[in-house]
């Protein structure tokens, strides 16, 4: 019974964050139907989550191999949903219980320190917890240890990471009724030190016309679909025909492989995103629920698009120029030895465009661009880095996309390494 | 009536604005079914309102469909605003 208990219900996340879900539905005083509904919905999305990592690592697998054949080096695509998905198997649990009682860290540091900010990005909740774990389990903790000291480091991510971007968050915002909470801040915290640096804020980029044709970018679908499509087929023409249509295509034309391919990829993500929205959708209510009566007085940390709509052209030159980097870094990288880190336009859209905004918010044009392109370096050479020490866990074809995963990732590694634990 | 309420990822920022609009009713008074999603899915998905960012909601105005542009996402003034002469 104790066994069934231990290994079977604790052990299994995906009922580990459903009892979570049905704890917060219950506290939030919910109908009996609700909290029903709620427990079952948060427990599939888990289990979406699963399904849609095993369509996705498929098509990853194959670009790996064509990649690897093509150039002789590995190519590694960033991509959250992706190895979070993938780290199911092995860091399903700890994960699920790092991403619980980190929330529960973030309150009491939101209750008892002047960090007074509440994370409620779900989704960057749920990846950190995965990276935390990782990391920890790779330094050579493991059991109680590894999940004490991974929820405390984590709600220590959530609070601090929103306070470092407040300042500039005011400026971008002319309010301080919310802040960002996004594990992008490295690289927006950069570029707007940048923007101040280089830029004249007197100069934004809201005066400027922009073409809006760019805006079916933020449909995370098709931009990936897109990018995919595009870095499929130059690879499948870099690996040739007669390779992909013996070893891997079973013979159907290498071409039309490689797109199918590359939309089973953005396929895989969209179910991913279907479950995370799922899971998130009944966790979030009840920890902002909690919030809101224990701990008053604090800011929201919200995801990275709330401050899109305040300088939209500055989302566009954003995007552009960390993509920009993030193309001449794929061929810098090899040359100092490291992985090549394949770019994503959903990386840099989301953390290129918030970028943008905050250069611009400190540096005018000059500072988004600038601001942006630093961001596009950070984001392809950190996991590029990253990857040197979570080699080693077994997911080779992809890694954590956004500036902070990585850098708290290398901190922790490289922590526990002196003190000698590895 | 049925708002849905869209970003690009369909999981933070319109999740958040989704509890905006439901405040932003409580305080009008008004009854509505909010729900939140990306753009792929708000495309196929039929609505009596769409709800968003200017330049994510734009992608959806195919002339018929009702839309509503946001600024400040956190706002429950803005959204009051743009919402009462809907009912």
């Amino acid at each position: 019974m104790l066994d069934v208990m231990m290994n079977d219900i604790l052990g299994t996340p995906a009922i580990l964050v459903g009892l979570f879900a049905f704890v917060g539905l219950l506290i939030q005083k919910k109908s009996a139907s609700t909290v029903l509904s709620g427990t079952l919905k948060t427990i599939m999305g888990f289990v979406i989550l699963g399904a849609g990592a095993a369509v996705l690592i498929g098509s990853l697998n194959h670009f790996s191999k064509m990649f690897d054949f093509a150039f002789n080096v590995q190519g590694v695509i960033p991509n959250n949903e992706a190895i979070v998905a993938a780290a199911q198997t092995n860091f399903g649990t700890s994960t699920a219980m790092i991403m619980v009682f980190g929330m529960v860290m973030n309150l009491l540091l939101a209750r008892f320190t002047p960090l007074k900010y509440i994370f409620l990005t779900g989704h960057h909740t749920l990846f950190m917890a995965c990276l935390i774990a990782a990391s920890l389990s790779v330094g050579g903790m493991s059991g109680a240890p590894l999940i004490i000291v991974g929820s405390i480091l984590l709600g220590i991510c959530m609070v601090v990471f929103p306070a470092i971007l407040q300042p500039t968050v005011r400026q971008i915002t002319g309010s301080d009724d919310f802040a960002v909470g996004h594990f992008g801040s490295i690289g927006y915290y950069i570029s707007a030190k940048i923007g101040k640096l280089f830029g004249n804020k007197a100069k934004s980029t809201e005066e400027i016309k922009v073409p809006k044709s760019l805006g079916f970018l933020r449909d995370t679908s098709v931009a990936v679909s897109l990018t995919m499509s595009l870095f499929f087929i130059i690879v499948a023409l870099f690996a040739g025909q007669s390779f992909i249509e013996t070893e891997l295509s079973g013979g159907s034309n290498f071409i039309v492989f490689a797109i199918i391919q590359a939309i089973t990829f953005a396929a895989g993500v969209y179910i991913i995103l279907a479950g995370v929205r799922m899971l998130i959708a009944e966790i979030i209510p009840a920890f902002k629920g909690i919030a809101d009566k224990v701990v008053p007085n604090t800011k929201p940390a919200l995801d990275c698009p709330t401050i899109f709509p305040f300088a939209p052209n500055a989302v566009i030159i954003g995007f552009l120029f960390s993509f920009l980097a993030g193309l001449l870094s794929m061929f810098a990288l090899p040359l100092i030895g490291l992985k090549v880190i394949v770019p994503g336009l959903v990386p840099h859209f989301f953390t290129g465009a918030a970028a943008g905004v905050f250069g611009n918010a400190t540096g005018g044009r000059m500072g988004a661009m600038a601001g942006a392109f630093a961001n596009g370096i950070i984001i392809s050479f950190i996991p590029a880095i990253l990857l040197i020490f979570m080699g080693d866990i077994g997911y080779e074809g992809t890694t954590f996309g956004d500036s902070d995963f990585g850098v708290v990732g290398i901190i922790i590694i490289n922590i526990l390494k002196l003190f000698g634990a590895v | 009536m049925k708002i849905l309420v869209v970003c690009g990822n369909g999981l933070g920022s319109s999740f958040m604005m989704a509890l905006t609009v439901k405040k932003a009713l409580a305080e009008l008074g008004k009854e509505a079914e909010v729900t939140h999603t990306d753009l792929t899915t708000a495309t196929a998905e039929k609505a009596d309102v769409y709800i968003g960012a200017g330049d994510i909601v734009d992608q959806l105005d195919n002339g018929m469909r009702k839309i509503v542009r946001i600024v400040n996402m956190m706002s429950i003034a803005e959204i009051k605003s743009k919402l009462e002469p809907l009912f």
